[in-house]
Protein backbone atom coordinates (compact mmCIF):
# COMPACT_ATOMS: atom_id res chain seq x y z
CA UNK A 1 0.00 0.00 0.00
CA UNK A 2 1.17 3.50 -0.91
CA UNK A 3 0.19 6.38 0.29
CA UNK A 4 -1.71 7.12 -3.10
CA UNK A 5 -4.21 4.43 -1.85
CA UNK A 6 -4.51 5.31 1.81
CA UNK A 7 -5.91 8.55 0.91
CA UNK A 8 -8.11 6.91 -1.43
CA UNK A 9 -8.93 4.83 1.66
CA UNK A 10 -9.34 7.39 3.98
CA UNK A 11 -12.07 9.63 1.22
CA UNK A 12 -13.96 6.57 0.97
CA UNK A 13 -13.90 5.89 4.78
CA UNK A 14 -14.50 9.40 5.52
CA UNK A 15 -17.81 9.19 3.04
CA UNK A 16 -19.23 6.22 4.17
CA UNK A 17 -18.43 6.95 7.71
CA UNK A 18 -20.74 10.66 7.09
CA UNK A 19 -23.69 8.77 6.15
CA UNK A 20 -23.32 5.94 9.00
CA UNK A 21 -22.89 8.66 11.45
CA UNK A 22 -25.71 10.72 10.65
CA UNK A 23 -27.86 7.23 10.59
CA UNK A 24 -26.24 6.81 14.15
CA UNK A 25 -27.54 10.38 15.18
CA UNK A 26 -31.17 9.76 14.41
CA UNK A 27 -30.70 6.15 16.19
CA UNK A 28 -29.37 8.01 19.53
CA UNK A 29 -32.02 10.67 18.53
CA UNK A 30 -34.68 8.22 18.56
CA UNK A 31 -33.46 6.15 21.43
CA UNK A 32 -32.88 9.01 23.80
CA UNK A 33 -36.45 10.55 23.28
CA UNK A 34 -38.73 7.36 23.33
CA UNK A 35 -36.32 4.63 24.41
CA UNK A 36 -37.07 2.95 21.01
CA UNK A 37 -34.02 0.99 19.12
CA UNK A 38 -34.92 2.30 15.84
CA UNK A 39 -33.94 -0.51 13.84
CA UNK A 40 -35.89 0.71 10.30
CA UNK A 41 -34.04 3.59 10.09
CA UNK A 42 -31.94 1.90 7.83
CA UNK A 43 -35.41 1.75 5.61
CA UNK A 44 -35.85 5.03 5.34
CA UNK A 45 -32.54 5.44 3.73
CA UNK A 46 -33.45 2.69 1.48
CA UNK A 47 -36.16 4.74 0.70
CA UNK A 48 -34.67 7.47 0.31
CA UNK A 49 -32.38 6.25 -2.13
CA UNK A 50 -34.93 4.75 -4.19
CA UNK A 51 -37.13 7.47 -4.72
CA UNK A 52 -34.69 9.47 -5.70
CA UNK A 53 -33.57 7.13 -8.49
CA UNK A 54 -37.15 6.43 -9.85
CA UNK A 55 -37.62 10.67 -9.72
CA UNK A 56 -34.71 10.49 -11.78
CA UNK A 57 -36.17 8.50 -14.70
CA UNK A 58 -39.03 10.71 -14.63
CA UNK A 59 -40.93 8.14 -12.96
CA UNK A 60 -43.73 8.40 -10.15
CA UNK A 61 -42.01 6.70 -7.14
CA UNK A 62 -43.91 3.92 -5.22
CA UNK A 63 -43.69 5.30 -2.36
CA UNK A 64 -45.92 8.40 -2.94
CA UNK A 65 -48.39 5.52 -3.06
CA UNK A 66 -46.94 4.16 0.12
CA UNK A 67 -47.44 7.17 2.21
CA UNK A 68 -50.77 7.28 1.15
CA UNK A 69 -51.52 3.50 2.55
CA UNK A 70 -49.27 4.70 5.52
CA UNK A 71 -51.52 7.76 6.24
CA UNK A 72 -55.01 5.46 5.93
CA UNK A 73 -53.67 2.85 8.48
CA UNK A 74 -53.00 5.63 10.57
CA UNK A 75 -56.00 6.80 10.13
CA UNK A 76 -58.20 3.44 11.40
CA UNK A 77 -55.89 3.60 14.08
CA UNK A 78 -56.85 6.96 15.17
CA UNK A 79 -60.52 5.84 14.60
CA UNK A 80 -60.01 3.08 17.31
CA UNK A 81 -58.48 4.92 19.57
CA UNK A 82 -61.29 7.72 19.70
CA UNK A 83 -63.83 4.83 19.08
CA UNK A 84 -65.35 5.84 23.26
CA UNK A 85 -66.12 9.46 22.16
CA UNK A 86 -64.05 12.29 20.93
CA UNK A 87 -63.91 15.94 19.59
CA UNK A 88 -65.24 17.33 15.76
CA UNK A 89 -61.79 18.79 15.96
CA UNK A 90 -59.84 15.63 16.58
CA UNK A 91 -61.15 14.19 13.65
CA UNK A 92 -60.91 16.86 11.87
CA UNK A 93 -57.03 16.59 12.71
CA UNK A 94 -56.66 13.22 11.73
CA UNK A 95 -58.53 14.03 8.41
CA UNK A 96 -55.84 16.49 7.93
CA UNK A 97 -52.67 15.22 8.44
CA UNK A 98 -53.44 11.14 7.97
CA UNK A 99 -55.36 11.32 4.57
CA UNK A 100 -55.39 15.27 3.53
CA UNK A 101 -51.31 15.62 3.88
CA UNK A 102 -49.94 12.26 1.93
CA UNK A 103 -52.62 12.91 -0.64
CA UNK A 104 -51.40 16.45 -1.55
CA UNK A 105 -47.82 15.19 -1.51
CA UNK A 106 -49.01 12.25 -4.18
CA UNK A 107 -50.80 14.92 -5.86
CA UNK A 108 -47.48 16.95 -5.99
CA UNK A 109 -45.22 13.96 -6.97
CA UNK A 110 -47.74 12.60 -9.74
CA UNK A 111 -47.33 16.17 -11.67
CA UNK A 112 -43.98 17.33 -11.75
CA UNK A 113 -42.17 13.66 -11.25
CA UNK A 114 -42.28 13.49 -15.41
CA UNK A 115 -41.10 17.00 -15.77
CA UNK A 116 -37.12 17.20 -16.29
CA UNK A 117 -36.47 18.47 -12.52
CA UNK A 118 -33.06 20.23 -11.13
CA UNK A 119 -31.45 17.35 -8.91
CA UNK A 120 -32.22 19.53 -5.95
CA UNK A 121 -36.27 19.58 -6.19
CA UNK A 122 -35.53 15.96 -6.57
CA UNK A 123 -34.08 15.54 -3.48
CA UNK A 124 -36.79 17.75 -1.82
CA UNK A 125 -39.57 16.16 -2.94
CA UNK A 126 -37.41 12.89 -1.89
CA UNK A 127 -37.34 14.26 1.73
CA UNK A 128 -40.77 15.27 1.63
CA UNK A 129 -42.33 12.18 0.66
CA UNK A 130 -39.98 9.85 2.81
CA UNK A 131 -40.43 11.98 6.17
CA UNK A 132 -44.10 12.15 6.91
CA UNK A 133 -43.27 7.81 7.31
CA UNK A 134 -41.92 8.85 10.26
CA UNK A 135 -44.97 10.42 12.03
CA UNK A 136 -46.92 7.50 10.52
CA UNK A 137 -44.53 4.85 11.75
CA UNK A 138 -44.87 6.44 15.63
CA UNK A 139 -48.58 6.65 14.95
CA UNK A 140 -48.83 2.78 14.28
CA UNK A 141 -46.38 1.29 15.36
CA UNK A 142 -45.36 3.06 18.57
CA UNK A 143 -47.63 5.20 20.07
CA UNK A 144 -49.80 2.88 21.74
CA UNK A 145 -46.90 1.45 23.25
CA UNK A 146 -45.90 4.27 24.83
CA UNK A 147 -45.12 2.69 28.15
CA UNK A 148 -43.95 -0.42 27.36
CA UNK A 149 -40.29 -1.79 28.19
CA UNK A 150 -37.57 -1.21 25.93
CA UNK A 151 -37.22 -4.85 25.23
CA UNK A 152 -41.32 -4.59 24.00
CA UNK A 153 -39.98 -1.86 21.98
CA UNK A 154 -37.29 -3.52 19.69
CA UNK A 155 -39.66 -6.17 19.19
CA UNK A 156 -41.81 -4.38 17.55
CA UNK A 157 -38.62 -2.04 16.04
CA UNK A 158 -37.48 -5.78 14.58
CA UNK A 159 -41.59 -6.11 13.61
CA UNK A 160 -41.75 -2.60 11.98
CA UNK A 161 -38.33 -3.05 10.08
CA UNK A 162 -39.24 -6.36 8.45
CA UNK A 163 -42.42 -5.19 6.94
CA UNK A 164 -41.10 -1.91 5.74
CA UNK A 165 -38.63 -4.36 4.19
CA UNK A 166 -41.14 -6.58 2.88
CA UNK A 167 -42.92 -3.26 1.42
CA UNK A 168 -40.26 -1.98 0.02
CA UNK A 169 -39.54 -5.33 -1.99
CA UNK A 170 -43.24 -5.20 -3.06
CA UNK A 171 -43.05 -1.59 -3.78
CA UNK A 172 -39.88 -1.90 -5.50
CA UNK A 173 -38.95 -4.79 -6.47
CA UNK A 174 -35.67 -7.08 -5.74
CA UNK A 175 -33.23 -5.00 -8.71
CA UNK A 176 -31.22 -2.01 -7.73
CA UNK A 177 -31.27 1.20 -8.33
CA UNK A 178 -28.73 4.28 -8.73
CA UNK A 179 -29.49 7.65 -8.35
CA UNK A 180 -28.13 10.30 -10.32
CA UNK A 181 -25.31 12.25 -8.43
CA UNK A 182 -26.53 15.49 -7.15
CA UNK A 183 -24.29 17.45 -9.01
CA UNK A 184 -21.78 15.74 -11.27
CA UNK A 185 -18.40 16.53 -11.37
CA UNK A 186 -15.15 16.83 -8.84
CA UNK A 187 -11.88 18.61 -8.33
CA UNK A 188 -8.37 18.10 -7.82
CA UNK A 189 -7.49 18.56 -4.46
CA UNK A 190 -3.43 17.65 -4.53
CA UNK A 191 -3.55 13.69 -5.56
CA UNK A 192 -7.23 13.04 -4.88
CA UNK A 193 -9.77 13.61 -6.72
CA UNK A 194 -13.14 15.18 -4.71
CA UNK A 195 -16.32 13.94 -5.93
CA UNK A 196 -18.86 16.87 -5.71
CA UNK A 197 -21.56 14.36 -4.25
CA UNK A 198 -18.79 13.65 -1.84
CA UNK A 199 -18.87 17.63 -0.76
CA UNK A 200 -22.41 17.22 -0.56
CA UNK A 201 -22.17 14.37 1.98
CA UNK A 202 -19.55 16.36 4.04
CA UNK A 203 -21.87 19.40 3.80
CA UNK A 204 -25.22 17.29 5.11
CA UNK A 205 -23.44 15.68 7.72
CA UNK A 206 -22.08 18.66 9.52
CA UNK A 207 -25.25 20.92 8.86
CA UNK A 208 -27.22 18.09 10.71
CA UNK A 209 -24.76 17.50 13.45
CA UNK A 210 -24.74 21.32 13.84
CA UNK A 211 -28.40 21.64 13.73
CA UNK A 212 -29.08 19.11 16.16
CA UNK A 213 -26.61 20.72 18.40
CA UNK A 214 -28.56 23.96 18.03
CA UNK A 215 -31.56 22.17 18.49
CA UNK A 216 -31.02 20.20 21.67
CA UNK A 217 -28.77 23.31 23.43
CA UNK A 218 -30.22 26.41 22.44
CA UNK A 219 -34.02 25.62 22.01
CA UNK A 220 -37.10 25.00 24.41
CA UNK A 221 -38.77 22.43 22.33
CA UNK A 222 -35.08 20.23 21.69
CA UNK A 223 -34.62 20.34 25.84
CA UNK A 224 -37.85 19.18 26.66
CA UNK A 225 -37.06 16.65 23.89
CA UNK A 226 -33.75 15.80 26.66
CA UNK A 227 -35.98 16.15 29.35
CA UNK A 228 -38.23 13.99 28.54
CA UNK A 229 -35.16 11.26 28.15
CA UNK A 230 -33.86 12.25 31.50
CA UNK A 231 -37.12 11.50 33.13
CA UNK A 232 -40.66 11.38 31.70
CA UNK A 233 -42.40 12.03 34.64
CA UNK A 234 -40.72 14.99 35.11
CA UNK A 235 -41.23 15.82 31.82
CA UNK A 236 -44.63 15.51 32.10
CA UNK A 237 -45.45 17.31 35.30
CA UNK A 238 -44.02 20.38 33.41
CA UNK A 239 -46.49 20.04 30.90
CA UNK A 240 -43.98 18.39 27.66
CA UNK A 241 -47.11 16.09 26.02
CA UNK A 242 -44.65 13.09 25.50
CA UNK A 243 -46.57 11.89 22.37
CA UNK A 244 -45.15 15.06 20.97
CA UNK A 245 -41.53 14.78 21.81
CA UNK A 246 -42.35 11.28 20.24
CA UNK A 247 -43.83 13.14 17.21
CA UNK A 248 -40.75 14.95 17.15
CA UNK A 249 -37.99 12.77 17.24
CA UNK A 250 -39.14 10.41 14.69
CA UNK A 251 -40.14 12.77 11.98
CA UNK A 252 -36.55 14.24 12.64
CA UNK A 253 -35.41 10.75 12.08
CA UNK A 254 -37.47 9.94 8.95
CA UNK A 255 -36.03 13.25 7.84
CA UNK A 256 -32.57 12.56 8.21
CA UNK A 257 -32.90 8.90 6.89
CA UNK A 258 -34.53 10.44 4.16
CA UNK A 259 -31.37 13.00 3.43
CA UNK A 260 -29.41 10.03 4.57
CA UNK A 261 -30.78 8.01 1.38
CA UNK A 262 -30.44 11.08 -0.96
CA UNK A 263 -26.75 11.35 -0.60
CA UNK A 264 -26.00 7.49 -0.37
CA UNK A 265 -28.17 6.80 -3.77
CA UNK A 266 -25.68 8.46 -6.28
CA UNK A 267 -22.32 6.75 -4.67
CA UNK A 268 -23.78 3.00 -4.39
CA UNK A 269 -26.60 0.42 -5.54
CA UNK A 270 -29.42 0.48 -3.31
CA UNK A 271 -31.65 -2.05 -3.14
CA UNK A 272 -34.56 -2.56 -1.46
CA UNK A 273 -32.48 -4.41 1.74
CA UNK A 274 -29.52 -2.23 1.78
CA UNK A 275 -30.71 -0.15 4.41
CA UNK A 276 -30.59 -3.27 7.54
CA UNK A 277 -26.45 -3.30 6.88
CA UNK A 278 -26.29 0.59 6.22
CA UNK A 279 -28.52 1.01 9.47
CA UNK A 280 -26.12 -1.74 11.72
CA UNK A 281 -23.33 0.30 10.35
CA UNK A 282 -24.95 3.18 12.00
CA UNK A 283 -26.08 1.41 15.32
CA UNK A 284 -22.69 0.18 15.61
CA UNK A 285 -21.40 4.01 16.05
CA UNK A 286 -24.49 4.51 18.59
CA UNK A 287 -23.42 2.11 20.37
CA UNK A 288 -19.94 3.00 21.29
CA UNK A 289 -21.71 6.66 22.01
CA UNK A 290 -23.61 4.48 24.51
CA UNK A 291 -26.83 5.51 22.66
CA UNK A 292 -27.06 8.59 24.33
CA UNK A 293 -23.80 10.71 22.79
CA UNK A 294 -24.10 12.72 20.29
CA UNK A 295 -20.59 13.74 19.01
CA UNK A 296 -19.29 10.23 19.66
CA UNK A 297 -21.54 8.53 18.03
CA UNK A 298 -20.24 11.27 15.53
CA UNK A 299 -16.86 10.78 15.63
CA UNK A 300 -17.46 6.48 16.29
CA UNK A 301 -19.16 6.42 12.88
CA UNK A 302 -16.24 8.12 11.27
CA UNK A 303 -14.10 5.47 12.61
CA UNK A 304 -16.35 2.79 11.33
CA UNK A 305 -16.33 3.90 7.94
CA UNK A 306 -12.44 3.78 7.84
CA UNK A 307 -12.10 0.65 9.59
CA UNK A 308 -14.49 -0.82 6.89
CA UNK A 309 -12.33 0.76 3.92
CA UNK A 310 -9.29 -0.46 5.30
CA UNK A 311 -10.31 -4.09 5.80
CA UNK A 312 -12.17 -4.41 2.58
CA UNK A 313 -8.83 -3.34 1.26
CA UNK A 314 -6.48 -5.58 3.20
CA UNK A 315 -9.01 -8.68 4.25
CA UNK A 316 -12.12 -7.60 2.30
CA UNK A 317 -13.70 -11.11 2.98
CA UNK A 318 -13.77 -10.10 6.71
CA UNK A 319 -15.40 -6.84 6.18
CA UNK A 320 -18.66 -7.14 7.70
CA UNK A 321 -17.04 -9.56 10.74
CA UNK A 322 -14.36 -7.16 11.58
CA UNK A 323 -16.75 -3.97 11.69
CA UNK A 324 -19.42 -5.52 13.58
CA UNK A 325 -16.36 -7.29 15.83
CA UNK A 326 -16.10 -3.46 16.81
CA UNK A 327 -18.84 -3.36 18.81
CA UNK A 328 -17.79 -6.28 21.74
CA UNK A 329 -15.02 -4.38 23.65
CA UNK A 330 -17.54 -1.11 23.67
CA UNK A 331 -19.91 -3.21 24.96
CA UNK A 332 -17.56 -5.04 27.12
CA UNK A 333 -16.25 -1.64 28.60
CA UNK A 334 -19.76 -0.25 28.80
CA UNK A 335 -21.09 -2.96 31.05
CA UNK A 336 -18.01 -2.63 33.19
CA UNK A 337 -18.88 1.07 33.75
CA UNK A 338 -22.62 -0.12 33.75
CA UNK A 339 -22.54 -0.31 37.41
CA UNK A 340 -20.99 2.91 38.25
CA UNK A 341 -24.19 5.67 37.82
CA UNK A 342 -27.19 4.07 38.65
CA UNK A 343 -27.60 5.78 42.13
CA UNK A 344 -30.93 7.44 40.68
CA UNK B 1 -66.23 28.88 45.47
CA UNK B 2 -63.63 26.02 46.03
CA UNK B 3 -60.51 26.12 44.19
CA UNK B 4 -60.68 22.44 44.22
CA UNK B 5 -63.14 20.18 45.44
CA UNK B 6 -62.98 16.21 45.51
CA UNK B 7 -65.88 14.08 45.88
CA UNK B 8 -65.41 10.12 46.67
CA UNK B 9 -62.15 9.92 44.51
CA UNK B 10 -61.20 6.39 44.39
CA UNK B 11 -57.77 4.80 42.96
CA UNK B 12 -57.07 1.47 42.83
CA UNK B 13 -53.51 -0.30 41.78
CA UNK B 14 -55.16 -3.35 39.95
CA UNK B 15 -57.45 -4.66 41.83
CA UNK B 16 -55.68 -3.61 45.31
CA UNK B 17 -57.92 -0.53 46.06
CA UNK B 18 -55.89 2.26 47.79
CA UNK B 19 -58.05 5.02 48.24
CA UNK B 20 -61.82 4.23 49.29
CA UNK B 21 -63.21 7.53 47.88
CA UNK B 22 -61.74 10.50 49.16
CA UNK B 23 -63.57 13.67 49.47
CA UNK B 24 -61.65 17.31 50.22
CA UNK B 25 -62.40 21.00 49.35
CA UNK B 26 -60.01 23.82 49.29
CA UNK B 27 -60.70 27.37 49.49
CA UNK B 28 -58.98 29.72 47.26
CA UNK B 29 -55.23 30.85 49.29
CA UNK B 30 -55.36 28.35 51.35
CA UNK B 31 -53.08 25.97 52.55
CA UNK B 32 -54.65 22.55 53.55
CA UNK B 33 -52.48 20.12 55.10
CA UNK B 34 -52.92 16.07 54.11
CA UNK B 35 -51.27 14.10 56.86
CA UNK B 36 -51.33 10.61 58.05
CA UNK B 37 -48.98 7.43 58.32
CA UNK B 38 -46.78 6.07 55.25
CA UNK B 39 -49.13 3.38 53.15
CA UNK B 40 -52.29 6.31 53.86
CA UNK B 41 -52.63 6.84 50.15
CA UNK B 42 -51.69 10.35 50.88
CA UNK B 43 -48.98 10.37 47.55
CA UNK B 44 -51.02 8.60 45.76
CA UNK B 45 -54.35 11.31 46.10
CA UNK B 46 -51.85 14.33 44.79
CA UNK B 47 -50.79 11.78 41.57
CA UNK B 48 -54.60 11.54 41.00
CA UNK B 49 -55.60 15.07 41.25
CA UNK B 50 -52.32 15.84 39.04
CA UNK B 51 -53.97 13.25 36.87
CA UNK B 52 -50.13 10.60 36.82
CA UNK B 53 -52.44 7.79 37.72
CA UNK B 54 -56.42 7.34 36.79
CA UNK B 55 -58.98 7.72 39.44
CA UNK B 56 -62.86 7.68 39.32
CA UNK B 57 -64.64 9.95 41.06
CA UNK B 58 -65.63 13.60 40.76
CA UNK B 59 -63.23 16.26 40.60
CA UNK B 60 -63.69 20.18 40.28
CA UNK B 61 -61.57 22.70 39.57
CA UNK B 62 -63.00 26.62 39.58
CA UNK B 63 -66.29 24.44 39.75
CA UNK B 64 -65.59 22.94 36.46
CA UNK B 65 -64.75 19.53 35.84
CA UNK B 66 -61.02 19.14 36.41
CA UNK B 67 -59.41 18.82 32.65
CA UNK B 68 -58.19 15.68 31.60
CA UNK B 69 -54.57 15.08 30.68
CA UNK B 70 -51.64 16.31 32.65
CA UNK B 71 -50.39 18.94 30.13
CA UNK B 72 -54.06 20.28 30.35
CA UNK B 73 -54.01 20.75 33.80
CA UNK B 74 -50.39 21.88 34.20
CA UNK B 75 -52.02 25.18 31.89
CA UNK B 76 -55.02 25.54 34.25
CA UNK B 77 -52.30 25.93 36.73
CA UNK B 78 -52.26 22.74 38.57
CA UNK B 79 -48.31 21.93 39.79
CA UNK B 80 -46.97 19.03 41.22
CA UNK B 81 -44.10 18.49 43.30
CA UNK B 82 -43.45 14.84 43.94
CA UNK B 83 -41.46 13.26 46.79
CA UNK B 84 -38.77 12.33 44.27
CA UNK B 85 -38.33 15.81 43.03
CA UNK B 86 -38.07 14.41 39.15
CA UNK B 87 -35.29 16.99 38.59
CA UNK B 88 -33.40 17.01 35.01
CA UNK B 89 -30.24 15.28 36.75
CA UNK B 90 -28.12 16.11 33.73
CA UNK B 91 -29.23 19.09 33.21
CA UNK B 92 -28.35 22.70 34.02
CA UNK B 93 -30.04 24.55 36.93
CA UNK B 94 -31.53 26.71 34.63
CA UNK B 95 -32.78 24.28 31.99
CA UNK B 96 -34.81 22.57 34.82
CA UNK B 97 -36.14 26.22 35.96
CA UNK B 98 -37.12 27.18 32.09
CA UNK B 99 -38.28 24.11 31.61
CA UNK B 100 -41.03 24.62 33.77
CA UNK B 101 -42.20 26.83 32.35
CA UNK B 102 -42.83 25.27 29.37
CA UNK B 103 -45.88 25.73 28.59
CA UNK B 104 -45.89 29.71 29.39
CA UNK B 105 -44.93 32.27 26.46
CA UNK B 106 -41.23 33.17 26.68
CA UNK B 107 -42.19 36.87 28.38
CA UNK B 108 -43.84 35.38 30.80
CA UNK B 109 -41.12 33.13 31.57
CA UNK B 110 -38.65 35.52 31.71
CA UNK B 111 -40.60 37.97 34.41
CA UNK B 112 -41.50 34.34 36.54
CA UNK B 113 -37.33 33.66 36.36
CA UNK B 114 -36.39 36.88 37.61
CA UNK B 115 -38.57 36.40 40.58
CA UNK B 116 -37.80 32.32 41.00
CA UNK B 117 -34.12 33.76 41.13
CA UNK B 118 -35.01 36.30 43.69
CA UNK B 119 -37.14 34.08 45.93
CA UNK B 120 -33.91 31.51 45.73
CA UNK B 121 -30.85 33.44 45.10
CA UNK B 122 -28.66 30.32 45.88
CA UNK B 123 -30.32 28.85 42.48
CA UNK B 124 -28.97 32.06 40.79
CA UNK B 125 -26.11 31.49 41.80
CA UNK B 126 -25.83 28.01 40.57
CA UNK B 127 -27.81 28.07 37.07
CA UNK B 128 -24.92 26.95 35.18
CA UNK B 129 -24.33 23.76 36.94
CA UNK B 130 -26.19 20.43 36.61
CA UNK B 131 -28.93 19.61 38.76
CA UNK B 132 -27.89 16.58 39.83
CA UNK B 133 -25.14 17.82 41.50
CA UNK B 134 -27.10 20.14 43.79
CA UNK B 135 -27.88 18.81 47.60
CA UNK B 136 -30.54 17.70 49.19
CA UNK B 137 -32.23 20.95 50.28
CA UNK B 138 -31.20 22.78 47.17
CA UNK B 139 -32.90 19.99 44.67
CA UNK B 140 -36.11 20.81 46.67
CA UNK B 141 -35.47 24.62 45.87
CA UNK B 142 -35.03 23.68 42.60
CA UNK B 143 -38.37 21.00 42.65
CA UNK B 144 -40.06 23.91 43.80
CA UNK B 145 -38.59 26.93 41.67
CA UNK B 146 -39.62 24.61 38.65
CA UNK B 147 -42.98 24.02 39.73
CA UNK B 148 -43.23 27.96 40.30
CA UNK B 149 -42.20 28.96 36.78
CA UNK B 150 -45.13 27.54 35.18
CA UNK B 151 -46.91 30.37 37.72
CA UNK B 152 -48.99 27.91 39.40
CA UNK B 153 -52.56 28.65 40.93
CA UNK B 154 -52.76 25.35 43.06
CA UNK B 155 -49.42 23.86 44.35
CA UNK B 156 -49.40 19.99 45.04
CA UNK B 157 -46.38 19.52 46.79
CA UNK B 158 -45.86 15.70 48.08
CA UNK B 159 -43.60 15.42 51.41
CA UNK B 160 -41.19 18.77 50.83
CA UNK B 161 -39.81 18.30 53.90
CA UNK B 162 -38.30 14.26 52.99
CA UNK B 163 -34.74 13.09 53.77
CA UNK B 164 -33.61 17.29 54.87
CA UNK B 165 -32.31 18.49 58.00
CA UNK B 166 -34.64 20.19 60.33
CA UNK B 167 -32.98 22.71 59.49
CA UNK B 168 -33.52 23.13 55.75
CA UNK B 169 -37.16 21.52 57.07
CA UNK B 170 -37.98 24.83 58.66
CA UNK B 171 -36.56 27.16 55.61
CA UNK B 172 -38.99 24.92 53.23
CA UNK B 173 -41.95 25.39 55.18
CA UNK B 174 -41.21 28.97 55.26
CA UNK B 175 -40.90 29.34 52.00
CA UNK B 176 -44.22 27.59 51.38
CA UNK B 177 -46.45 29.60 53.89
CA UNK B 178 -44.67 32.65 52.49
CA UNK B 179 -45.74 31.62 48.68
CA UNK B 180 -49.58 31.66 49.97
CA UNK B 181 -49.59 35.21 49.91
CA UNK B 182 -48.47 35.98 46.56
CA UNK B 183 -52.05 33.90 46.11
CA UNK B 184 -50.91 30.11 45.34
CA UNK B 185 -52.88 28.13 47.47
CA UNK B 186 -51.36 24.81 48.49
CA UNK B 187 -52.42 21.30 48.97
CA UNK B 188 -49.07 19.64 51.29
CA UNK B 189 -48.76 16.29 51.72
CA UNK B 190 -46.57 15.76 55.02
CA UNK B 191 -45.96 13.03 57.49
CA UNK B 192 -44.08 15.39 59.84
CA UNK B 193 -47.70 16.20 61.06
CA UNK B 194 -47.14 18.82 63.40
CA UNK B 195 -44.31 21.22 61.43
CA UNK B 196 -47.55 20.84 58.42
CA UNK B 197 -50.55 22.03 60.54
CA UNK B 198 -48.37 25.07 61.93
CA UNK B 199 -48.18 26.47 58.71
CA UNK B 200 -51.71 25.05 57.30
CA UNK B 201 -55.42 26.48 57.50
CA UNK B 202 -57.14 23.16 57.42
CA UNK B 203 -56.30 19.54 57.85
CA UNK B 204 -57.23 16.13 56.58
CA UNK B 205 -56.22 13.18 58.33
CA UNK B 206 -55.67 10.13 56.15
CA UNK B 207 -55.80 6.65 57.16
CA UNK B 208 -55.92 3.64 54.77
CA UNK B 209 -57.22 5.57 52.07
CA UNK B 210 -59.97 7.22 53.97
CA UNK B 211 -60.15 10.47 55.19
CA UNK B 212 -60.49 9.60 59.21
CA UNK B 213 -60.75 13.33 60.62
CA UNK B 214 -60.71 16.61 59.14
CA UNK B 215 -60.67 20.57 60.51
CA UNK B 216 -59.08 23.97 60.94
CA UNK B 217 -55.38 22.79 61.76
CA UNK B 218 -55.08 24.62 65.07
CA UNK B 219 -57.79 22.52 66.25
CA UNK B 220 -56.15 19.24 64.59
CA UNK B 221 -53.08 20.19 66.40
CA UNK B 222 -54.96 20.09 69.63
CA UNK B 223 -56.71 17.30 69.48
CA UNK B 224 -54.75 14.98 71.73
CA UNK B 225 -57.16 11.91 70.89
CA UNK B 226 -56.08 12.53 67.00
CA UNK B 227 -51.87 12.86 67.86
CA UNK B 228 -52.33 10.16 70.15
CA UNK B 229 -53.60 7.96 68.67
CA UNK B 230 -53.40 8.12 64.97
CA UNK B 231 -49.66 9.71 64.90
CA UNK B 232 -48.00 8.48 67.83
CA UNK B 233 -47.54 12.08 68.96
CA UNK B 234 -47.93 13.64 72.42
CA UNK B 235 -49.08 17.48 71.82
CA UNK B 236 -46.72 19.75 74.27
Amino acid sequence: MDATIATFLIQDGLTNGAVYALLGLALVLVFSVTRVIFIPQGEFVAYGALTLALLDGGRVPATASLLICFGLLAFLVDLWTMRRGTSTAAILWSVLFNLALPAAIYAVTLGIAPLALPSLVKALLTVAIIAPMGFYVYRIAYRPLADASVLVLLIASVGVHLAMMGLGLVFFGAEGLRARPLSAGSFAVGPLLVSAQSLWIYGATIAIIVGLYLFFEKTLLGKALRATAVNRLGARLVGVPTQFTGVTAFLLAATIGAVSGVLIGPITTIYYDTGFLIGLKGFVAAIIGGLASFPVTAIAAIGVGMVESFTSFFASSFKEIIVFGLIIPVLIWLSLGAGLHEEE
Amino acid sequence: MNLLELKDIRVAYGRAPVLHGISLTMAPGTIVAVIGANGAGKTTLLNAVMGVIPSSGTALYDGKPIPPSVEARVAAGLCLVPERRELFTTMSVKDNIDLGGFLRSAAERADTREEVYGRFPRLAERRKQLAGTLSGGERQMLALARALMSRPRLLLLDEPSLGLAPKIVIDILEIVSELRKTGVSILLVEQNARAALEIADHGYLVELGEVRRSGPAAELSHDPALMESYLGLVPE
